[in-house]
């Protein structure tokens, strides 16, 4: 155990120097970058709050259409099998394995949901925008 | 090692021995040189030229040089470049006047062309309230710009520029070389372009006739002025293809800069756009083409997202922005779910 504070508290200092700090006096092409560094700051503490569920709700997925596989306990080797399992996703969909039938609609869900999952780490502004413009479809 | 770019003193230096001898001047003052955009490559230098010619006239004139210091396979020849817009211009299309074909004066291919004045950068002109009158009849200006060049004869200049595979339709053949590239480049597995490009190589449109297309007509590549489009630039990716490719670029997400309710470059409507196409002469809009153009559209952001974030993994830059464009992949995946689902 590391002493506080913790890894997403130092990241918010670094966020808070950066925002308060260093964009409202650095003009130009230094202080745009420093803008994007803010951001990139944000996504890695979304990404580490969120890191566990979505690659567990992803294991999940898989499973679901490729059959069950025993999951890794360790992070690292779970983040490697993921891999092979989507490039397994990859090659289905290459193949018209997901061109049509019950196959295509689960396929096309468990896509949205992870693609959702990396939007609510990137961009969740976006994520909540256009699920307010779905919700409002007719 | 590339080679250090030149100095801007350098580059007044020549052209002012460049344009005394193309004008057979009495004299050439060059002031304000400077680099807009490009590093070691594809440079873009403004300046002004003050002429003073043989009969004692003087002139003015606020010109861009577009340079290539180092060659690099794959991209348009500078000559091609003035040529097309040489043929643009004659077209009727708003384009920089293109002012002399250079020679090696810069020990590289370059031309010099007018230089434009007004604002290219999407934000201000999608915000600033100067640009609310330029923002009402921008849609159908772009319409009907796009027809102007969809008309420019490829006769003279096909042989110059990329044109579909043999035997197969450009929609085909672009979908086949974006394929190629995400192949080559992606890091990881990307099971929504998977189902993209499995759904783009299902839902090939009829093949159009083939006509010049802009490849990068788009919020960012217009001069905007207060009373609307001055300028189309960025003539670099154009190409033999089809027209449709063209109307629907303009309406990828990602340059609306947010303004999703107004599909056109973040402006307009699409029916107000295609209207003013067809109004002005250009092809019969195929919605359902300019769809599937749309989602290619989409895949090929995000193929370039991917291309940008590997220049940063691959530590050929260090840019923080190029890092995080990375992660803006997930955002044309997205899209694409959203326009294949649309698309039923």
């Amino acid at each position: 155990m590391q002493d506080r504070p913790t890894y997403d508290e130092l990241l918010a200092a670094v966020e808070e120097f950066l925002d308060t700090e260093i964009v409202p006096n650095v003009p130009g092409s230094r202080g745009f970058h420093a803008r994007v560094a803010a951001n990139a700051i944000r996504i890695v503490r979304r990404e580490l709050a969120h890191e566990e569920e979505q690659l567990a709700a992803e294991w999940d997925g898989l499973d679901a259409i490729l059959g069950a596989a025993e999951r890794p306990s360790q992070r690292l080797a779970l983040r490697s099998v993921l891999r092979e399992r989507n490039e397994a996703l990859c090659g289905l969909i290459r193949e018209g394995g997901a061109d049509a039938g019950k196959t295509a609609g689960a396929v096309f869900g468990h896509v949205r949901s992870t693609v959702a999952a990396k939007l609510r780490v990137s961009d969740p502004e976006l994520l909540e925008r256009s699920q307010l413009t779905q919700s409002y479809r007719p | 090692m590339p080679r250090p770019t030149a100095t801007p003193e350098e580059v007044a230096e020549k052209l002012t021995i460049f344009l005394k001898r193309s004008h057979r001047a009495k004299s050439v003052r060059i002031e304000g040189t400077r680099l807009l955009t490009g590093g070691a490559s594809r440079q873009t230098w403004s300046f002004d030229a003050t002429i003073e010619h043989a009969d004692g006239r003087s002139e003015t004139l606020p010109l861009i040089a577009r340079a290539d210091p180092r060659k690099q396979p794959g991209l348009m020849a500078r000559e091609t470049e003035y040529r097309l817009l040489e043929a643009a211009h004659a077209a009727g299309a708003p384009v920089p006047a293109v002012h002399l074909m250079g020679d090696d004066s810069l020990g590289a291919p370059f031309f010099l062309m007018e230089r434009v004045e007004g604002e290219t950068i999407a934000r201000r002109i999608l915000r600033d309230e100067e640009y609310t009158a330029a923002r009402e009849k921008m849609a159908a200006q772009l319409g009907g710009i796009i027809a102007a060049i969809h008309r420019v004869p490829l006769a003279g200049l096909g042989e110059a520029l990329a044109e579909p595979l043999e035997g197969k339709s450009a929609a085909e053949s672009e979908v086949q070389r974006f394929e190629g590239t995400f192949r080559a480049i992606a890091p990881e597995p990307h099971p929504a372009f998977e189902l993209a490009i499995r759904w783009l190589q299902r839902n090939l449109p009829a093949g159009a006739e083939p006509v010049l297309v802009h490849g990068d007509y788009r919020m960012g590549n217009f001069i905007v002025g207060p009373e609307g489009v001055r300028s189309v630039l960025d003539w670099e990716l154009a190409h033999v293809g089809d027209p449709m490719e063209d109307l629907a670029w303009v309406s990828v997400r990602s340059w609306r800069f947010g303004n999703d309710d107004r599909p056109v470059g973040g402006v307009g409507q699409r029916e107000e756009f295609f209207a003013a196409y067809e109004a002005a002469g250009g092809r019969r809009v195929d919605r359902a083409a300019v769809h599937w153009w749309e989602v290619f559209g989409n895949l090929r952001w995000g193929v370039i997202c991917i291309m940008q974030a590997r220049a940063y993994l691959d530590g050929m830059s260090k840019s923080v922005e190029l890092a995080t464009i990375g992660r803006r992949t997930a955002e044309t995946e997205w899209e694409l779910l959203n326009l294949m689902e649309e698309a039923g």
